[in-house]
């Protein structure tokens, strides 16, 4: 066989159950509480720092770090649980999400020992949100087109360029962008980009937000102005981003979070046409079900692979490119068989309501994290056709 | 499951690789091949793995049968080795011995209903039976009066009418008229033929996905060796695009069908789970064979339509595979109801379950 992808059929353990329950819990108080409505998926809106430094609390940021930076030392089938109730209940994640999913492991991996013990420790308690400064206005998929200049000073580096795109960074303490330190080699075009930590809220950065066709503020074009980062800030080798980049896609595109983004339309489409539906949609929902159920053991399948110490590359670019299609799709599908639902169904108002929300969100699904074109390309390469 | 990884998987792939080769078969027009592969797999007891030693068979577990399948698909085999796999483990639901030959099982679609009348004897109609007309004896569940019974009879007692799917296998119309059984026995309680029919359903998305595994080695294969415009195909971002999604389908495919055939063969009862597990298996790897064989026509062109090229013994496989044991439209409304009548809130702890 040319291509051995394997998704196995691993179950989360019974710990991971129990745990699903005091997250299920915890998130019904919250909603009980007042903090944030589950029936409205625009919570990217939302900052909601309280609601981050409670998901701290209770140790669910950084859960599977080590405990001496605060972490938990739990598996990453049981961060996974958290994850999925947190996106199907709509809870306001965006403010340490970012940071528990990949900043942290890049810091873990890369940034020097005291920078560990005095983040790290802080996303944990949900304190402090994170931003990626990848983009910049010309270079988006390409990302090693990047332009921003890193420039060599007394103990430390100037910055002087424009990101682009970066979602929260209104409201980001820290930023882990790539900046260039040194042109490209004739041999390797990668060569030269440099990660650094940057901290926000500083002398030469400015923030602008941008207005998205939902109606959200939620990415940014973000200017540095000859600003200064420490040596220190320094992540990884000078000029060798490029090897510290491949290794985390496997965490950022196989989550729960790469098909449930707009779940919710299929949960108020239920809730409309009641407990006996007609034909067609009993078969529209029955095909969904399947297709949802489907893509969530690949994923489940993927989790077991990063927890068993693998770099499942391939089959998390394939989750994500069948997840995206398919949350894109979705609010398509509902919209079709809502048609049919009686007018006299209560939620018809929030059905629609969401509906207009999902299909101004679906565009943006398969370009953010990795289009699915680039996605297929890394397929395309596991397959040896490049 | 892209390699063996247990002796019943490894004898078999032996025996498919040497007597069930796609092109060998492909250039035999007089169905020679079929006795001695047929005769190899039973001197290995394959074809009655899911029947215990004391009712005749090998007595393998649910989970090496259920890979058997699936290696099965990715030969696209076309002898009743699933058919007999089912009969058997259907006749062993009721303990009842299974006999020597090839088997099929009755009714093989939802709707079809088979009557037990009062004498013991069986009346009705079951369409698209595969392999009806090769078998010696059919396993059949009947609906009489007092419930659910497992009978063994022996075909020559039926009408067996031929017919052939759309990958030219035979899928027959069996019609039985009071005909005495040489076995009956009443089905365990709470034994259903959703659960016949559940079984079929995750037996045939395991042959669709290893059908796709090849299909997307084929493809692979030749998109790096046919030359257009200069360079191999595989060169070309288009061709790259279709077989990562084909890839993607085929390990969609795979995922559906082993998790089901994991959570059948780790199951106590046929519940909510294993009915999500099973109907979604074969309603995504339908929806898969669907898109994945037309990647992979697409990618061979011409070629790959002819009756002498190999792919077509997949691709319209996986297709008629979608048919039997209930269509994805089928389970798709059943699913819905299902999912339905639990209502909106209980949807995603049934998905979160699994």
């Amino acid at each position: 066989m040319t291509a051995a992808l394997r998704f196995d059929p691993i179950r989360l353990p019974e710990k991971c159950e129990q745990l699903r329950k005091e997250v299920r819990a915890f998130l019904a108080e919250e909603i009980a509480a007042g903090t944030f409505d589950p029936h409205q998926p625009n919570r990217e809106d939302t900052d909601a720092p309280e609601f981050s430094r409670r998901v701290g609390a209770k140790g669910w940021l950084g859960m599977t770090w080590p405990k001496k930076y605060g972490g938990q030392e739990r598996s990453f089938l049981e961060r996974y649980v958290v994850t999925e109730e947190m996106r199907v209940a709509n809870a306001p994640t965006r403010r340490f999400f970012v940071a528990d999913r990949q900043s942290g492991p890049v810091l873990l991996k890369y940034a020097p020992e005291h920078i560990k013990m005095e983040i790290l420790p802080r996303i944990c308690r949900g304190e402090i949100c994170f931003a990626i400064g990848m983009s910049e206005p010309n270079s988006g998929s390409d990302l090693f087109a990047a332009k921003t200049r890193a420039t060599r000073t007394d103990g430390g580096y100037l910055i002087n360029g424009t990101k682009i795109w970066t979602s929260s960074a209104h409201i980001a303490d820290y930023m882990i962008a790539i900046f260039r330190t040194s042109p490209p080699t004739k041999e390797n075009r990668r060569h030269g980009l440099t990660q650094f930590l940057v901290k926000m809220k500083q002398p030469g950065i400015k923030v602008n937000p941008i207005g998205q066709i939902t109606g959200q503020y939620e990415f940014n074009e973000v200017v540095f102005t000859d600003h200064f980062i420490p040596d220190d800030h320094v992540l990884g080798e000078v000029d060798g981003a490029w090897k510290q980049a491949t290794s985390e896609l496997a965490y950022e595109r196989s989550g729960p979070e790469r098909f449930l983004e707009t779940y919710y339309v299929l949960t108020e489409l239920v809730r409309a046409v009641g407990p006996n539906p007609d034909t067609r949609s009993a078969e529209g929902i029955g095909r969904l079900v399947a297709q949802l159920h489907t893509m969530r053991r690949m994923s489940v399948s993927v989790a077991g692979m990063l927890e068993a110490g693998k770099e499942p590359v391939v089959e998390a670019s394939i989750v994500k490119d069948i997840g995206t299609v398919w949350e894109q799709q979705l609010p398509h599908r509902v919209r079709d068989l809502a048609a049919f639902v009686e007018e006299t169904a209560t939620n018809r108002e929030t059905l629609e309501r969401q509906l207009d929300f999902a299909i101004k969100t679906a565009p943006k699904l398969t370009i953010q994290g990795g289009t699915t074109e680039v996605l297929r390309g890394i397929i395309a390469r596991g397959l040896g056709l490049r | 499951m892209a390699e063996s990884d247990n002796i019943v998987v490894e004898t078999a792939e032996k025996i498919f690789a040497d007597l069930a080769d796609p092109q060998t078969i492909n250039n035999d027009k007089t169905n020679a091949w079929q006795a001695p592969l047929w005769q190899a797999l039973s001197e290995a007891g394959l074809p009655l793995s899911w029947v215990a030693d004391d009712l005749g068979g090998s007595g393998a577990s649910l989970a090496d049968g259920f890979a058997l399948l699936n290696a099965a698909g990715r030969f696209a085999v076309a002898v009743p080795l699933a058919e007999t796999m089912l009969a058997g483990w259907l006749l062993a639901q009721a303990k009842i011995a299974s006999p020597e030959g090839e088997m099929t099982m009755l009714p093989a679609t939802p709707k079809d209903r088979i009557g037990l009348d009062a004498d013991g004897a069986l009346s009705g109609r079951a369409r698209g039976v595969p392999f009806a007309k090769m078998a010696k004896h059919f396993a059949v569940l009947a609906h009489g009066k007092d419930g659910i019974s497992i009978a063994l009879i022996d075909t020559g007692k039926a009408r067996v009418e031929a017919g052939l799917n759309v990958g030219y296998d035979h899928s027959d119309t069996v019609t039985l008229d009071k005909v005495q059984p040489i076995a009956i026995k009443p089905a365990p309680k709470g034994f259903e033929q959703t659960h016949l029919m559940l079984m079929g359903g995750v037996a045939r998305s395991l042959q669709i996905a290893g059908a796709l595994e090849s299909m997307l080695d084929i493809s692979v294969r030749y998109s790096n060796e046919r030359v257009a415009f200069e360079k191999k195909i595989a060169k070309f971002q288009a061709v790259q695009h279709n077989l990562a999604r084909l890839a993607g389908e085929s390990a969609a495919a795979l995922a559906a069908a082993t998790s089901a055939a994991d959570a059948i063969a780790n199951a106590k009862s046929f519940n909510d789970e294993i009915y999500l597990e099973a109907a979604s298996a074969k309603i995504r790897c339908a929806e898969a064979a669907e898109k994945g064989g037309g990647i992979a026509h697409q990618v061979h062109g011409a070629i790959g339509f002819t009756m002498e090229h190999i792919l077509h013994r997949y691709s319209l496989r996986a297709l008629a595979w979608r048919d039997d044991f209930g269509s994805e439209s089928y389970w798709a409304v059943e699913l819905g109801k299902l999912v339905a009548n639990r209502g909106a809130d209980e949807l995603w702890p049934l998905v979160a379950s699994r």
